[in-house]
């Protein structure tokens, strides 16, 4: 990579500064969560609001990979996870067993750990979702793939090779094109599981000033276990231990004056 | 001696019993194939592609016997293979978890190692008594019956090495199993799969047993399916036990036809798995 990627300085963020929040999106009511008999969330009570990052934060086995799973219900996949309560998205409950699971995946998108690129074309990972959901035309295809990779700021670095295989990119760079294929959809919700956890400072470095930018529009969730990563990017930022939510408030507050004693403890790194 | 002389000379002493092993079991594969070469060369003609099996003391060739070979099992492979690579996909995808999936492979490992006689007077019974006759259809059937096997257990293996984390991304993205298999899945696992076909071709294109019991042989020409129908193996078989040194050196140039394509069709499928591997990184 070049010297000039290494250089740009994140924006300075003023954490859940009032009026940048956006009408509440996802609304989770006594959520409780079980893989078979043991309850891995427990009456979990929380909103998520639009044009803003919320983080979750926690030591492993808490629970808030799980939660993030919830939203848009990877978690039926596996036979005995159960989720009760109710998780409201603009309203309707995602959990009723009416909820087209495909339909809601298309609202409510979700970038992993480790960047997956899909064995096919840069072109073709970013229109794979498109082509999914209904009859597009080639140019209005064209334009969308061109506007989510505009907008996970990874246009200029892969426009005159779009047809060349996805796997070929560097580790940041296949993981924006996860994050740029998740746009493509134009979700209402993006979801982030730990998105910089398999790469080097550089692309983690890449893929934040792409998750700050997109916090001005979307309704983000990110799991992460960078506590620096969570203060530098979150605008609200949720505290998980043993399946329960302790405590959740404006980043600044929860990193400078927790109000729980645990919560305290954790971010000045005592346990965990 | 010191434990530590008694240690070393123990290692030693194993080092030698493996290296004898592997000699002898190398010695003998260098013996087969040497004896195959010397005497299967001597009979390679261009006349072995393009005459037919001669009467005993004239001279011929094996154009049927090859014809009759690529043919059933091109049909034997285009049956098993998209029935092994469904069921492959079923135990990989749908049902991982499932009790049935638990029987399913169980049985399938018991097909693949059945004795392919059994195959053979199986596909005798269902096919070759209600027709009245053997035939080439029937000896396909025998083999697709082998080589469905092969493929629903190198269809799962190579299924089961795409990274999971691939199949969540597509799922999340709105993506129904299916979609996601044809999609994502297979094209990941494309080499794989393909060298598990190729596998399949291997094992099934030097089969006589379940061939003995279905489409027997035939002197002549024959491109009828519903016919008896001539194939490398079988006439291997009955040309080598005859006392006419003609039809024994076509017996040999045919076992070397058979070993040399098997040979092929190994090293390409061994070619497609590294690149499988190079390009999963």
């Amino acid at each position: 990579m070049s010297a000039s990627e290494a250089s740009p300085r994140l924006p300075e963020k003023s954490p859940g500064a009032p009026g940048a929040a956006g009408a509440v999106r996802f609304e989770v009511k006594h959520l409780n969560f079980f893989y078979g008999k043991s309850q891995a969330l427990k009456d979990i009570n929380l909103s998520l609001a639009d044009k803003q990052i919320t983080a979750f934060i926690g030591p492993s086995g808490c629970g808030k990979s799980t939660l993030l799973r919830v939203f848009n219900r990877m978690y039926a996949l596996y036979p005995g996870h159960r989720a009760e309560g109710s998780v409201l998205l603009d309203g309707e409950d995602i959990l009723a067993p009416t909820v087209d699971v495909a339909s809601l995946r298309f609202r409510v998108g979700m970038v992993f750990q480790k960047p997956t690129p899909f064995p096919m074309s840069i072109f073709d990972n970013v229109a794979f979702g498109l082509r999914l959901s209904r009859r597009i035309t080639r140019s209005e295809l064209t334009d969308r793939v061109e506007e989510a990779l505009k907008d996970a700021a990874m246009w200029d670095e892969v426009k005159d090779k779009l047809h060349e295989d996805g796997r070929g990119l560097s580790g940041g760079q296949q993981q924006r094109l996860c994050v740029a294929r998740t746009l493509a959809l134009r979700p209402e919700v993006i979801l982030f599981d730990e998105p910089t956890a398999a790469l080097d400072p550089i692309s983690t470095l890449r893929v934040e000033e792409t998750l700050q930018s997109l916090g001005e529009r979307y309704c983000i969730a990110i799991v992460t276990h960078n506590l620096q990563q969570a203060a530098r990017l979150s605008d609200i930022t949720a505290f998980m231990y043993l399946g329960d939510l302790i405590e959740m408030g404006p980043t600044e507050q929860m990193f400078t004056a927790p109000k729980n004693r645990r919560t305290d403890d954790y971010v000045t790194g005592r346990f965990g | 001696m010191n434990r530590r002389a008694i240690r070393r000379a123990i290692n030693v002493l194993a080092l030698c019993l493996s290296g004898v092993a592997t000699a002898i079991g190398l010695f003998f594969l260098g013996a087969i194939l040497w004896t195959l070469l010397k005497n299967g060369l001597a009979g390679m003609s261009l006349k072995l592609f393009t005459e037919m099996t001669p009467p005993p003391g004239s001279a011929g060739g094996l154009l049927n016997a090859i014809y009759g070979s690529v043919v059933m099992t091109l049909i034997g492979i285009l049956i098993g293979g998209p029935i092994g690579m469904l069921a492959g996909t079923y135990l990989a995808e749908y049902g991982r978890t499932a009790r049935i999936s638990t029987v399913i492979r169980f049985v399938n490992d018991v097909l693949l190692s059945a004795p392919s006689i059994i195959i053979g007077l199986f596909v005798y019974e269902l096919l070759v008594v209600r027709m009245g006759h053997f035939s080439a259809i029937a000896g396909a059937v025998a083999l697709a019956i082998i080589a469905m096997p092969v493929t629903v257990r190198t269809t799962e293996d190579m299924l089961n090495l795409v990274p999971q984390g691939m199949k969540d991304a597509s799922t999340a993205m709105g993506a129904y199993t299916w979609r996601t298999v044809t999609s994502v899945i297979y094209p990941a696992a494309r080499s794989g799969i393909v060298t598990g076909l190729l596998l399949a071709v291997a094992r099934i294109s030097g089969e006589t047993a379940p061939l003995l019991f279905t489409a027997l042989n035939n002197q002549f020409w024959s491109s009828d399916l519903g016919a008896p129908m001539a194939n490398l193996p079988v006439v291997i078989f009955q040309f080598a036990l005859s006392p006419y040194p003609n039809w024994q050196q076509l017996a040999w140039s045919g076992a070397l036809l058979i070993t040399v394509s098997i040979l092929i069709l190994s090293i390409a499928a061994r070619l497609a798995v590294s690149s499988f591997t190079q390009g999963r990184r």
